[in-house]
């Protein structure tokens, strides 16, 4: 037994697996939580605004590329003019200090890599590592021992460290989006992998399972229609968790100046601009990290409620406040 | 006896792993940054090479050898030393030798020692500040269970653990050196420099990083404190009329810090590792420094020498959290 699978910071016990449970019910709990509901709604925002960004830009009449040298006072090295970092009717959020750039449009358009990277990403975690789960938990023991092993290493080893140095192997004009998806899926797949193998083995041993196989189901047949209906719960569970870290990730690369490239917008790219900002034009500095606070919170809180909605007996365990119950079934 | 038997060869065990693992991570980095991207020699020239002098320095490289060779060359380095011909002089580079810098030739293990100073500063400091934050916020949460103050508690570590470490960062920066000028903005001083000025000056840095480790440490004591507090010999301790608080100073504590302290083993061996994001905000001349300067000048050897004594921190770390953990916690069991 190894320490992380005891601490599993942050990660709540997943459901326990069963037969898959129906989504109207999720839904109606999750629509109980007020603080899902709002978690949702500002996200659902966000992802309107990020796919209308085109849209939203050319309703404000900017765009995120054009320098506006006018809105710069280049006397003081680039502050923006006017109150609140150049706010006014056609820059809504201000102008960027040094370029004149449009901030709403930058903004706008960073959420669309943020989120675009973030869920490619996950997409790539959760195929990995579900495939890498199932094939340890059903293969023979040596398959399992190889998985596990990778998996335990991929868990192990710090992440941020291994994408910055994946992204030194490739060539200058590889399409930095698709990169920082491949490098992010590549590399944070162990949680879901471990799940999805722990979970199969126990399902392996349910009565459901067995009668599909003793009722004469193929394996694959018996994967597909029998266990990965039943594995959906832990795992939406556990990609809820992954969404915001993947989040997170992409912007601290590109704080790294190791994300998209410029002029691209991206959050992290800008924050990181803002640390010589911060004494002349707070605005540039809060903006982003507000955004970029208030939709890592939304996602955990919705992921958080996602967890306790696909599992109610976790919520009135929580609710009761009682000592965990180590066998459920 | 037997118990001590199994201690010892769970530890071997443990410590047989970690060098495998190390030996895989050394082969695959070295198949990925030697053997696929463009050609090294060409990198390690720049980009004003003629074909002649990229080839003279493939020679002196030895990148022309078939790949094994060049791998069996660089654990050479590593465990026995090697020498280098930089044209006209031959540069001896010492035992754990982890090759050139492409950049000016330096030595790469003496670029990581040069880096070891500050970012050990941050971690121990950070360190102190997240166990004191993180435990002591846990403790308080699960003492006020039920109450405003856990709430409060619960919303803030939820928030905490969310947040990037560069975002609590600027956002101290903006308050306390631009708005309330309480420091000035912080530049490293070794500590052998000026010890005062050192503790000044990493003040800021430790804070940032404490606070936000701390969340993850909130968290988890809560849950483990709650835990204990929920077992059989707790309600006997209550029924004979023990405080609450002594029950969970006291007691519940005892059953929560194993798992903290083997958290925090993981955790120091990250930081050590390079906390990339922090100093890279604050300046600090450390080994995450180091290792985003050579990926952003494509220096290979560095990149690969930084990741491999990363990974050799942080698995050292899992390692002893492991060993840890178990001797913390006799009921963990040792297989």
């Amino acid at each position: 037994m190894a320490v992380q699978d005891v601490l599993a910071p942050g990660a709540g016990d997943p459901p326990a697996p069963g037969p898959a449970a129906g989504a109207r019910g999720v839904w109606r709990r999750l629509r109980t939580r007020p603080s899902a509901v709002v978690a949702g709604a500002v996200l659902a925002a966000l992802l309107l605004a990020a796919l209308a960004a085109p849209l939203l830009t050319a309703v404000s009449g900017q765009d995120p590329y054009t320098y506006h040298d006018e809105l710069v006072n280049s006397a003081s090295g680039g502050a923006p003019h006017g109150a609140f970092g150049g706010i006014s009717g056609t820059h809504w959020l201000g102008v960027e200090p040094g370029t004149g750039r449009d901030l709403f449009a930058r903004l706008v358009y960073g959420a669309r890599v943020s989120l675009l990277v973030a869920a490619g990403a996950l997409l790539l975690q959760v195929l990995i590592g579900v495939s890498v789960g199932l094939a340890a938990a059903l293969g023979n023991r040596w398959a399992d021992q190889v998985l596990s092993r990778i998996t335990d290493v991929m868990v192990a080893l710090p992440m941020l460290v291994l994408a910055i140095a994946l992204t030194t192997v490739v060539p200058e004009d590889f399409p930095r989006p698709l990169l920082l998806i491949l490098v992010m899926g590549a590399l944070n797949w162990g949680g879901t992998s471990r799940l999805v193998r722990a979970q199969t083995l126990t399902l392996r041993r349910l009565d459901f399972v067995a009668a599909a196989r003793l009722g004469g189901s193929g394996p694959l047949r018996v994967v597909r229609r029998e266990m990965l209906p039943s594995l959906a719960a832990p795992v939406i569970t556990h990609a809820a968790i992954l969404l915001p870290s993947n989040i997170v990730l992409e912007a601290s690369l590109s704080f790294l100046g190791i994300g998209v490239k410029p002029p691209t917008p991206a959050w992290g790219q800008m924050l990181s601009t803002a640390t010589t900002w911060f004494r002349a034009d707070p605005m540039y500095v809060l903006l982003p990290s507000g955004l970029l606070f208030v939709t890592v919170l939304a996602f955990t809180v919705l992921g958080d409620a996602v967890r306790t909605a696909l599992d109610p007996r976790e919520a009135s365990r929580l609710r009761v406040g009682t000592r965990k119950e180590k066998t459920r079934d | 006896m037997t118990e001590r038997f199994t201690g010892l060869r769970f530890a071997a065990k443990r410590l047989v792993g970690a060098v495998t693992v190390l030996l895989v991570l050394s082969v695959v980095l070295y198949a990925l940054f030697y053997l696929v991207p463009g050609d090294p020699a060409q990198l390690a020239c720049g980009e004003r090479c003629n074909p002649a002098q990229v080839a003279q320095v493939r020679g002196q490289l030895g990148l022309d050898e078939p790949a094994y060779a060049q791998y069996l060359h660089f654990l050479q380095g590593v465990f026995a030393g090697r020498d280098y011909s930089t044209g006209t002089s031959l540069q001896h580079c010492a035992a754990p030798c982890l090759g050139l810098s492409h950049q000016n030739d330096q030595q790469v293990t003496a670029l990581i020692v040069a880096g070891l100073p500050a970012t050990t500063s941050l971690a121990i400091g950070a360190l102190v500040v997240w166990l004191a934050l993180g435990v002591g916020t846990g403790l308080l949460s699960a003492l006020r269970r039920g109450g405003v103050t856990e709430r409060v508690l619960t919303v803030l570590t939820l928030a905490g653990t969310g947040t990037p470490v560069f975002i609590l960062g600027l956002l101290l920066l903006m308050a306390v050196c631009a708005y309330l000028r309480w420091l000035p903005f912080p530049s490293y001083v070794p500590l052998s420099q000026d010890p005062e000025q050192w503790a000044w000056n990493m003040l800021l840095p430790w804070l940032t990083l404490g606070l936000f480790e701390s969340a993850k440490y909130a968290r988890l004591t809560r849950s483990a404190t709650l835990e204990v507090l929920a077992e059989d010999h707790i309600r006997t301790f209550r029924a004979y009329g023990v405080s609450e608080r002594a029950l969970v100073t006291r007691h519940a504590l005892r059953g929560a810090l194993p798992p903290v302290i083997a958290l925090s083993a993981l955790d120091l061996g990250q930081v050590m590792g390079g906390a990339m994001l922090t100093e890279q905000l604050f300046g600090l001349p450390g080994l995450g420094r180091l290792l985003v300067d050579s990926v952003r000048s494509v220096d290979l050897p560095v990149v690969v020498g930084v990741v491999l004594v990363i990974g050799t921190a942080v698995v050292i770390a899992n390692a002893v959290a492991d060993v840890l953990y178990a001797l913390a916690d006799r009921r963990v069991v040792l297989s």
